[in-house]
């Protein structure tokens, strides 16, 4: 957007929504609101206590595990259901429904089978990212250029050779969509995971913060995470453009 | 005419898709070292015997020769060059070009010695860095014919390879296909729906009618060369060729 001849930079809007949220936590309305300048004051002096930088080690660990194991569970299993039949009407119902389920609810369930630590947590993470990356991997093979294979088979490339240098390659794009949005979903999940065992990590946290109305704590905690959040869909995105460029020739 | 002998034999083959008949007990000679031409209107299963000799898909009944062998599958001495070029998006030039090398386990540095040879001798000297959505068309399937040539297969197997490029590299290619026919030793079976393609390029040229497909006519077309390829075109018997082939084909059409 352009002002009078100056380009805003991206995202400016958010300058306006703070402003906001200044005058609201100013004028007192509600407990709830403290301002923005308050939080992000006490946003800075909290990201340096041990408590903090703690639940920060245990949330990343606990993410990226369940990240990495959706990721390389997701794309081989997602891979193979586009090229094989059986395999897809086998798996593919399963896939659906757990898409689309809420999978909170499951949560307790895996509490009990996992107890109230880091392994249920990565369990979720990873149950809550795995489903759309499956999903995306099958669609990337099964649009695949059908003479991209009979080209690998004409020269003779084994199963293996095909899996490695035509179908991965073929996906990827699609691949890297269904990465980029199981890591959202993978953030709601290790968060989600965390706020209901409650002792573990932000979920912990927020537990103490809410609990003991600590509202300046809570929102500085909650803009973090939605801050690594975004960014990290952002640098997915990015990525994701880079290897753009090569799925419109396909 | 000295009998050639037969670098691909097709003996009776039929396929079949459930109940579509798309080839009868089709049986057809290729010479060795000369271009034949699989000709007829769309639909009549020329590409689908393409791909039976390529062993990419199963013939139903009947046999394959190459080199005396049974097909039973695709192989080394068989190369297949594609109508949509079908080259990897994400790799470059040479990458492509060494592609069927590096599918049988050659070393890279040799592969990539080849693939240059290949790449210079399709005139793309330049461009072995370049990525496939860099180049025209035609430059796309100059890289799939380097491709098919360097993995040095007795037979070239060509399904429409002009179809997607401009009239004018078309008529570019067709000459650069003469001049290879002459200078590698290689047999040549190359699918089109253009009369003109086919007498002008051709050895010998099998016509193929539908539902169910069968050779209707085998025509070998003995214009000289001699005086230069741009005289073929005014050549009375190339024109005689084409008129007669349309004849037999237009009530085909539609």
């Amino acid at each position: 957007m352009t002002i009078h001849g100056y380009k805003l930079p991206m995202m400016s809007s958010l300058l306006v929504w703070g402003l906001l949220w200044e005058i609201v936590g100013q004028l007192d309305l509600t407990f709830f609101v403290p301002p923005l300048s308050e939080v992000l004051v006490t946003l800075f002096g909290l990201v340096q206590t041990p408590a903090f930088l703690r639940a920060l080690s245990t949330t990343a660990y606990a993410f990226w595990v369940g990240v990495i194991s959706a990721i390389v569970i997701g794309i081989p299993v997602g891979i193979l259901m586009g090229k094989s039949r059986l395999l897809d009407e086998l798996l593919l119902p399963w896939v659906n429904i757990f898409l689309s389920a809420p999978l909170t609810a499951l949560v307790p369930v895996l509490m009990v089978l996992f107890g109230f630590g880091t392994k249920t947590i990565i369990i979720t993470t990873a149950l809550f990212a795995v489903w759309i990356i499956i999903l995306n991997a099958r669609a990337g093979v099964r649009n695949i250029n059908r003479s991209l294979v009979e080209m690998s088979r004409s020269f003779g490339a084994s199963p293996l050779d095909a899996f490695f240098k035509i179908y991965f390659w073929a996906a990827l794009p699609e691949i890297l969509g269904g990465v980029r949005i199981g890591v959202i979903r993978a953030v709601k999940g290790v968060i989600i995971g965390q706020l209901l065992i409650s002792i573990v990590g932000f979920g912990a946290l927020f537990e103490l913060y809410s609990s003991n109305f600590l509202m300046a704590e809570f929102w500085a905690v909650l803009i973090v995470l939605f801050a690594l959040a975004f960014t990290l869909s952002e640098f997915l995105a990015f990525l994701e453009r880079k290897v753009a460029y090569y799925a419109a020739s396909r | 005419m000295p009998v050639t002998d037969s670098a691909v034999s097709v003996r009776n083959v039929s396929k079949s898709y459930g109940q579509v008949e798309a080839l009868r007990d089709l049986s057809l000679e290729f010479p060795r070292g000369q271009l034949t031409s699989l000709l007829g209107p769309s639909g009549c299963g020329k590409t689908t015997l393409l791909k039976i000799i390529a062993g990419l898909l199963p013939a139903s009944s009947g046999t394959i020769e190459v080199g005396g062998k049974a097909v039973v599958g695709p192989g080394p001495d068989r190369a297949f060059v594609f109508q949509d070029f079908a080259l990897l998006p994400w790799a470059s030039v040479i990458r492509n070009v060494a592609f069927g090398l590096e599918l049988r386990g050659v070393a890279r540095s040799e592969r990539e010695a080849k693939a240059e040879k290949y790449i210079r001798e399709v005139g793309l000297a330049g461009f072995e860095k370049s990525f496939p959505h860099e180049l025209s068309g035609g430059m796309r399937q100059r890289v799939g014919l380097a491709r098919a040539l360097s993995v040095d297969a007795q037979v070239l197997l060509l399904d429409e390879p002009f179809s997607a490029v401009d009239e004018q590299t078309r008529r570019k290619f067709q000459e650069d296909l003469i001049a290879l026919v002459q200078n590698e030793n290689k047999t040549f079976i190359f699918v089109t729906h253009s009369i003109e393609e086919a007498v002008y390029v051709s050895d010998q040229i099998a016509i193929l009618l539908p539902r169910p497909s069968r050779v209707h006519e085998i025509i070998r077309p003995s214009i000289s060369r001699a005086q230069g390829l741009g005289s073929i075109r005014r050549d009375p018997e190339y024109l005689d060729i084409v008129d007669e082939i349309w004849a037999s084909l237009r009530s085909y059409v539609e």
